[in-house]
């Protein structure tokens, strides 16, 4: 008996990639689930932080999808050489900071390299003509196919019908007839082929599977690239990005103050690496302090600090400063009243 | 039967599945590996991850900041 042929699936956790991986599972090919993390993805998980989202359920979609599947699924760490695609995309950004074209042919790209190294025969997307503005239209789906590598042995079984013949269509792998054409951003078609499957619970993120989509998101990573003086991040600043409000009373420092309990547990995680203050007199933040800070700027977040806690009304709230050099002290301070915090503050 | 421990802690899902992915790549079937973590939903996604992957989840314990998630690594194919 023949082996079957083998696809490596990227799977996003969405629904298109959950339709693409079945409908090659439906013609006997071996499929295994490809999820590339970023640090941009969107999860469940960061939400989950905030306190008041504890009750959602949470969970790794893309887990779930291949779960649903029964199929495998290799999580690949792509941080680091993401990088390139996220500082200097060749085909620029979106309406954001969202390189999506870049990093469409980046992770197809990565995904030959991958069926290269694990004997697998061909890549399946959960492409869409027309779906997305920038990576999913006509004339930028063989942009993808061509920068990758991959060339034919990329194939979009959501859309095949209506793009050129791909090598695993040609020689008989899998049978054009049974893939679909699919095509513009109605979701109608995916939403009655699930139900058909019986699909139920799968993830429809709104604004897409990326933090980069996301306006107020790359408004704070322009805003660390600005007043860093230089386009570099690393997983921390990233993930840091997603969490707390973000403020900025001088180019030299931002504060991340946490918003409730939940941020105020993953914000503690990083005391070692910033500075830290919080009110020791009232109930309040735990806040970060990013950038390099003298006595008067301490002072002033310390007064910032003591506004987003229980003693915002108090004549003097006991502010502990922890210094990331190991050494801390206590500043005795009057709140900054809300009206003296310019909103440009606010990042 | 070799028992591991991996610090997975101040990681957000997916890194602590990534790192427990790397762990058990290196281990033989049997060896065993308890990882530590903060974002309590790794408690779901390690377990997901165990179960697509062929490895069996031995105990979950969930001690208020961190969870301890305890594997025994599955024959590889």
């Amino acid at each position: 008996m023949t082996q079957p042929r083998k696809a490596a699936a990227l799977i996003s956790g969405g629904l298109d990639s959950l339709l693409a991986a079945k409908l090659m599972l439906d013609q006997g090919i071996h499929v295994e689930g490809i999820n590339f993390f970023t640090g941009f993805c969107v999860e469940g998980h960061t939400h989950a932080i905030r306190s008041k989202d504890k009750n959602k359920p949470k969970r790794n979609n893309a887990l779930w999808v291949a779960e649903t599947l029964g199929i495998k699924l290799h999580i690949v760490d792509v941080i680091e050489p993401y990088k390139e695609v996220v500082l200097n995309p060749s085909h620029g950004y979106g309406a954001n900071l969202n390189p999506c074209l870049d990093c469409k042919g980046f992770m197809v790209g990565k995904a030959l390299e991958w069926i290269q190294e694990n004997g697998f025969d061909f890549i399946v997307t959960g492409e869409v003509i027309g779906q997305r503005p920038m990576s999913q239209r006509r004339d930028t789906m063989p942009v993808i196919a061509r920068e990758s590598g991959a060339g034919d042995l990329l194939l979009r079984p959501l859309c095949a019908r209506l793009l050129p013949e791909t090598k695993p269509e040609r020689e008989g792998w899998v049978d054009r007839e049974r893939l679909l054409n699919l095509s513009g951003r109605n979701r109608k078609p995916q939403i009655a082929l699930a139900k058909q499957y019986g699909f139920e619970d799968y993830a429809q993120p709104a604004g897409g599977c990326c933090f980069l989509t996301d306006a107020a998101y790359s408004k704070k990573l322009a805003d660390l690239w600005e007043n860093r003086g230089e386009k570099q991040y690393d997983l921390d600043d990233i993930m840091l990005l997603k969490v707390g409000r973000h403020v900025r009373p001088k180019p030299n420092m931002k504060l991340i103050v946490a918003r409730d309990d939940g941020e105020n547990n993953f914000l503690s995680g990083y005391k070692k690496r910033f500075t830290s203050l919080y009110s020791v007199s009232h109930k309040g933040p735990l806040v970060l302090l990013d950038g390099e800070a003298d006595d008067a700027d301490l002072e002033l977040a310390a007064r910032l600090v003591a506004r987003f806690g229980q003693g915002r009304d108090a004549d003097a709230v006991n502010i502990s400063i922890n210094l990331n050099d190991g050494s801390s002290r206590e500043m005795v301070i009057s709140p900054m009243p809300v009206n003296e915090i310019p909103q440009e503050w606010y990042v | 039967m070799s028992h591991h421990q991996l610090d997975a802690r101040n990681l957000l899902c997916p890194m602590p599945v990534i790192r427990t992915q790397d762990a058990v790549t290196k281990l033989a079937p049997g060896e065993v590996v308890e990882v530590v973590c903060t974002d309590h939903g790794a408690l779901n996604d390690i377990p997901a991850w165990c179960r697509i992957n062929g490895h069996k989840v031995i105990d979950t314990r969930d001690q208020g900041r961190e969870v301890i998630i305890t594997i025994e690594v599955g024959q590889s194919d």
